[in-house]
């Protein structure tokens, strides 16, 4: 199974190490060409404004969005969150526009307001540990969305399909339980797609 | 239990900044331009190294208008300066907000002999460091990131690349030690045992490093990634140039392209003049901002 970390700034090597952990092969992904040899793809942490132009600027909008419409599961980490989601407060142009929700940048403010803390996420026993760093909130969701974690009262994992969002990042961690359900949701897509 | 601060959140911030290029701003005006042109932060200051430079005397922490302006401004986050060892400084950009601080050799210097002790605070510091053992000093004393000093305000990068491959072949050298010549090492060094085996096992500075001081084109950017820098800090080369939108657009794609050479060249093409710049062997003892810190 072959994955792949959108590599165009942010954390790419930290969920490069989680998915071989994890027991998969992580990709770098640099040019849309090598969209077609993956099985997957992440969307990293980073700073999201950078990385949707970026995207823009190399084509990768309507790339990822036709991957999407495969089948073939997304995993957006924090900025990568963003980059998922269909609609962001306060701006009126979103960047992927593929999961139903809407996201709130910066929710709990500046990098001092940043915190670590133990999330118990639905579908894995124990909670994982989660850093938010100058994270963002999903502020609503559209039926097809399932939450997977609040984090006081407010949605932080989220799932649609073959989509996956959460606002702080599981790759700064050693724990890889959220890179092996990636995982999972990559071959039940195998398995609908045969 | 929720904490904030913790060394964890404050490094990685820093690795969220990887990849990308980090600006020197003066106004709104500015922090805007940095912003569109795809800069994952901005770096809050009254003036660019190079007008440190001009205007001479001493250069302290800008005013907080000026950050207060820019934060207004701009989403991404913004750094700030203090000077080193100036902990009140530093203290007062934290309650400002800031998202990090730079204790800046850029800064004349408050302390000649201590640095300030970075754990004490919630927000992360990048230090700069022309060598393995000044890198390690300011890990050991907190700080979450790192930027080799290169000589700022110069547009110049023979000093960024002498110090980057310089810490690159000192970490070459600390793998190929035995454990029991660790010991020396550090001693030699004037690191801690416990930072230098990290060195040692990982082959790598145990926090993201930028490269900054003199990057002036698109090329330069590029180079400092191919050394193996994590991302670029660019202070004069943006705003002192002819054409600041279009030089911040390109340095910005070279550093994520930087093995992209065609690439490279097309985004090169008509930039306009860059910054003036200033051969190293033209300046004083007194002006050389990398000789501050230790």
């Amino acid at each position: 199974m072959k994955v792949g970390v959108l590599a165009l700034q942010g954390a790419v090597a930290e969920h490069i190490r989680s998915i071989e952990q994890a027991g998969a092969t992580g990709v770098s992904v640099k040019r849309v060409e090598q969209l077609d040899e993956l099985d997957g793809l992440i969307i990293p942490g980073g700073e999201s404004t950078t990385i949707g132009k970026l995207m823009r600027k190399y084509d990768f909008i309507d790339a990822v969005r036709s991957f999407s419409a495969q089948g073939k599961p997304i995993f957006g980490t924090c900025a990568g969150l963003i980059v998922l989601a269909e609609r962001i407060e306060g701006q009126d142009e979103a960047h992927l526009e593929l999961m139903d929700m809407t996201v709130a940048r910066n929710a709990f403010g500046r990098q001092r307001e940043s915190f670590e803390t133990d999330l118990p996420v639905q579908g894995i026993d124990e909670p994982i540990r989660a850093v938010f760093i100058r994270a963002p909130l999903i502020t609503q969701v559209g039926p097809e969305v399932e939450v997977l974690s609040t984090f006081n009262g407010e949605i932080v994992t989220a799932r649609q399909g073959h989509l996956l969002a959460a606002s702080y990042h599981p790759e700064l961690t050693d724990d890889v339980r959220l890179h092996e359900y990636f995982l999972d949701m990559i071959k039940d897509s195998a398995v609908v797609e045969r | 239990m929720m904490e904030t601060g913790t060394s964890r959140v404050k490094r990685g911030m820093a690795e969220m900044q990887k990849g990308g290029v980090i600006m020197d701003v003066m106004n709104a005006e500015q922090a805007r331009i940095a912003e569109a042109a795809g800069a994952v932060a901005v770096m809050a200051l009254e003036r660019v190294p190079s007008d440190i430079r001009a205007a001479g005397g001493v250069a302290r922490m800008a005013d907080p208008t000026i950050f207060e302006e820019v934060v207004k401004t701009v989403s991404i986050p913004v750094m700030a300066k203090a000077r080193i060892g100036h902990y009140v400084e530093a203290k007062v950009l934290e309650a400002l907000g800031a998202d990090y601080i730079d204790e800046s050799e850029v800064l004349t210097p408050a302390d000649e002999v201590f640095h300030i002790n970075k754990k004490e605070f919630t927000i992360p510091f990048v230090c700069g460091a022309k060598d393995l053992g000044e890198a390690l000093r300011r890990v050991g004393e907190g700080a979450s990131m790192l930027r080799t000093k290169g000589e700022p305000g110069t547009g110049n990068i023979v000093e960024a690349v002498r110090h980057l491959r310089l810490i690159n072949s000192q970490i070459r050298k600390v793998q190929n030690l035995s454990k029991d010549e660790l010991y020396a090492e550090a001693k030699n060094l004037g690191v801690s045992y416990d930072l230098l085996l990290d060195v040692h096992e990982t082959g790598k500075l145990p926090v993201v490093n930028f490269a900054a001081g003199g990057v002036a084109t698109p090329s330069d950017a590029a180079l400092m990634m191919h050394l193996g820098a994590d991302g670029v800090f660019v202070g004069s080369g943006i705003f002192k140039s002819d054409n600041p939108e279009r030089f911040a657009r390109a340095i910005v794609e070279a550093t994520t392209h930087y093995t992209d050479y065609k690439l490279i060249a097309e985004v090169s093409k008509n930039l306009g003049t860059p910054m003036k710049g200033i051969e190293i062997s033209k300046l004083s003892a007194s002006e050389r901002m990398q000789d501050r810190g230790w």
